[in-house]
């Protein structure tokens, strides 16, 4: 089965707007999920260049679909789906 | 340890500070103030908090005014906001106290007090009844009812109820207040009592609704880096821990943003810990049998307003953002100093410091880089002219300072330190009691910090306290001992 890949904006941009509370999420995807996801820090992912700018920062990415206004309750949520349709 | 748990509240503030930069550094500033309501809420837009978009306006609005640097409750409510853009770069002095209350925001919280809910059973132990020493509360048509004219509040009952059917309300901002001065007036809305308030700042962070702000002196930054002047950043030692990059590298983007030098408040830490632990050991010698600490700027409002009594008591040594904007001040007289900090509480310092111009807080750092859209991570790094030690590096974190002194102690008189990690009101009583009997049972040496976890849990902080800690203690184990530093 592949794995689900979360990618955690560390831009500055990100960081500033919340990220910085997401570190824990590197900690805790691991214990939850195991190696059936792959999550790590990223830097700047270009997100906050594009449509709504810093407003919706943090932006983290699962698999190739970008959640906007992160929090570790939507990201953990975004990953359950995707494992859930691959079942 | 919950500290600096992520809030709406934060993300809202700081977006508002980046849209205020931004205006300010473009080409049509006043305008572009004067419509950041509006395109934070645009027409037709979600309405996420409030009963309808004008009131998300009005109150983006009133957030706009404190990042401007104004009182909110001194502004007329018919005053556009593009008028005072304009007043705020006109300001000679920053406004006085640092804290200023929304009031369209306050959500007129329900009055603090104790709340039988639906799910009391009426038992027959009914050991609510029993436990209260005031007779307030009593069963009747099977529920207990609270006669609020005798009760105190004391929570007993609430911890007694074999169903957990009885709760506290409280009002988050008057119970986050260690000192009683933050409260609901008769018309329901809260104020702050300057004459009381310590500038900790507690009440920012425990705030759901983001009604009380700080007042920004961004603005006046900026205008001074426009205006060419030499404007030079002291970095206090926990902001080594806020943001991805190194310390060098967060030099050179400071650079970049216009200042023309940084230096760390490290610097003057370490005369600090020189002075301090002198302090400690002559005092020892004259037999008193206890000293405290006297860098945390909120435990010092403290004393000076609340504790007098414990001032013969506290070090007299003057704190690292003293000694450093000193040095800096006598090396560059003609400069504009700017202290770097992670809470409200030296803000009050830093204004009664003729050698610190202004502060900038973490959040108002973080929003700068944000609307330039610096990465921070991809300056290249650039070195500090000035070698500060571990320790003096150190000072941000709980337990630091004292362990600082102690490092220029010898063995046999080394002291036994008490840490203070976050003031309430149970450790202000503690404090109290130590100043009156002229002893302290726990320790020789009293570090107190208003933060739990010290300033790396100060209330305009970016990161995360472990990862924050985890950052700074990586600078502190690279950073040389304060005897080779003193040495030098």
């Amino acid at each position: 089965m592949e794995k689900v890949s979360v990618k955690v904006c560390l831009g500055t941009t990100c960081f500033v707007m919340g990220s910085a509370n997401l570190q824990e999420l590197i900690d805790i995807v691991p214990r939850k999920y195991g190696d059936k996801v792959d999550v790590s820090g990223v830097p700047c992912l270009g997100l906050c260049a594009t449509d709504w700018e810093f407003s919706k920062a943090p932006y983290v990415k699962v698999n190739n679909d970008v959640i906007k206004e992160a929090t570790v309750e939507k990201v953990i949520a975004a990953i359950d789906a995707k494992l859930l349709k691959k079942v | 340890m919950s500290i600096n748990t992520p809030k709406q509240t934060s993300h809202l503030k700081r977006e508002i500070l980046a849209r205020l930069i931004r205006a300010y550094l473009g080409n049509n500033y006043e305008e572009d103030v004067r419509l950041i309501p509006y395109m934070m809420r645009p027409q037709g837009s979600e309405v996420p908090f409030r009963c309808c978009i004008h009131k998300e306006r009005a109150i983006l609005r009133d957030r706009v005014i404190a990042g401007l640097g104004f009182d909110i409750e001194e502004v007329k409510d018919s005053e556009l906001l593009s008028t005072l853009a304009d007043k705020a770069t006109k300001r000679e002095v920053p406004e006085e106290h640092p804290l200023t209350l929304l009031q369209t925001a306050c959500n007129e919280c329900v009055p603090a007090r104790i709340h039988v809910t639906d799910l009391c059973q009426g038992c027959v132990a009914r050991p609510c009844e029993s436990v209260c020493r005031f007779g307030a509360i009593k069963v009747e048509n099977g529920k207990s009812r609270i006669d609020h004219s005798k009760c105190k509040s004391c929570g007993m009952c609430v911890q007694v109820c074999p169903f957990q059917a009885i709760t506290k309300i409280i009002v988050p901002c008057e119970n986050a207040c260690p000192v009683g001065a933050i409260a609901k007036d008769e018309d329901g809305l809260t104020r702050i009592d300057h004459e009381k308030c310590i500038s900790c700042g507690k009440c920012v962070s425990a705030c759901p609704f983001g009604a009380v702000h700080k007042k920004s002196h961004i603005i006046d930054i900026i205008k001074n880096i426009k205006n060419g002047k030499k404007v030079i950043a002291m970095l206090a030692p926990s902001i080594m821990g806020q943001l991805p990059c190194t310390p060098q590298q967060l030099k050179q983007a400071i650079l970049d943003i216009g200042f023309s030098d940084v230096v760390e408040v490290a610097l003057g830490a370490d005369v600090t810990t020189k002075n301090e632990s002198a302090e400690f050991i002559e005092r020892m010698e004259k037999g008193q049998e206890f000293m405290t600490t006297s860098c945390c700027a909120a435990y010092n409002e403290l004393v000076e307003k609340h504790i007098p009594e414990i001032k013969p008591y506290r070090s007299s040594t003057h704190t690292p953002a003293y000694y450093t904007a000193e040095i800096v001040k006598k090396e560059n007289p003609d400069a504009v100093t700017v202290f770097f900090s992670p809470c409200v509480a030296k803000r009050r310092e830093a204004m009664q410091n003729p050698n610190i111009d202004y502060v900038l807080n973490y959040e108002e750092l973080g929003a700068w880089f944000v609307a330039l859209n610096i990465q921070v991570n991809e300056c290249e790094g650039s070195e500090y002219a000035k070698e500060s030690s571990a320790q003096a590096r150190n000072y941000g974190v709980t337990g630091g300072v004292a362990a600082a002194v102690n490092s220029l102690l010898d063995d046999d008189k080394k002291a036994k330190a008490h840490i203070i990690n976050g003031l309430d009101k149970a450790q202000i009583r503690d404090l109290k009691k130590f100043a009156k009997n002229g002893k302290c049972e726990l320790g020789n040496l009293i570090e107190v910090m208003a933060c739990p976890g010290g300033c790396l849990g100060g209330s305009s902080t970016i990161n995360a306290f472990k990862p924050a800690l985890k950052q700074v203690t990586g600078y502190v184990e690279s950073s040389p001992d304060v005897k080779d530093v003193i040495k030098k």
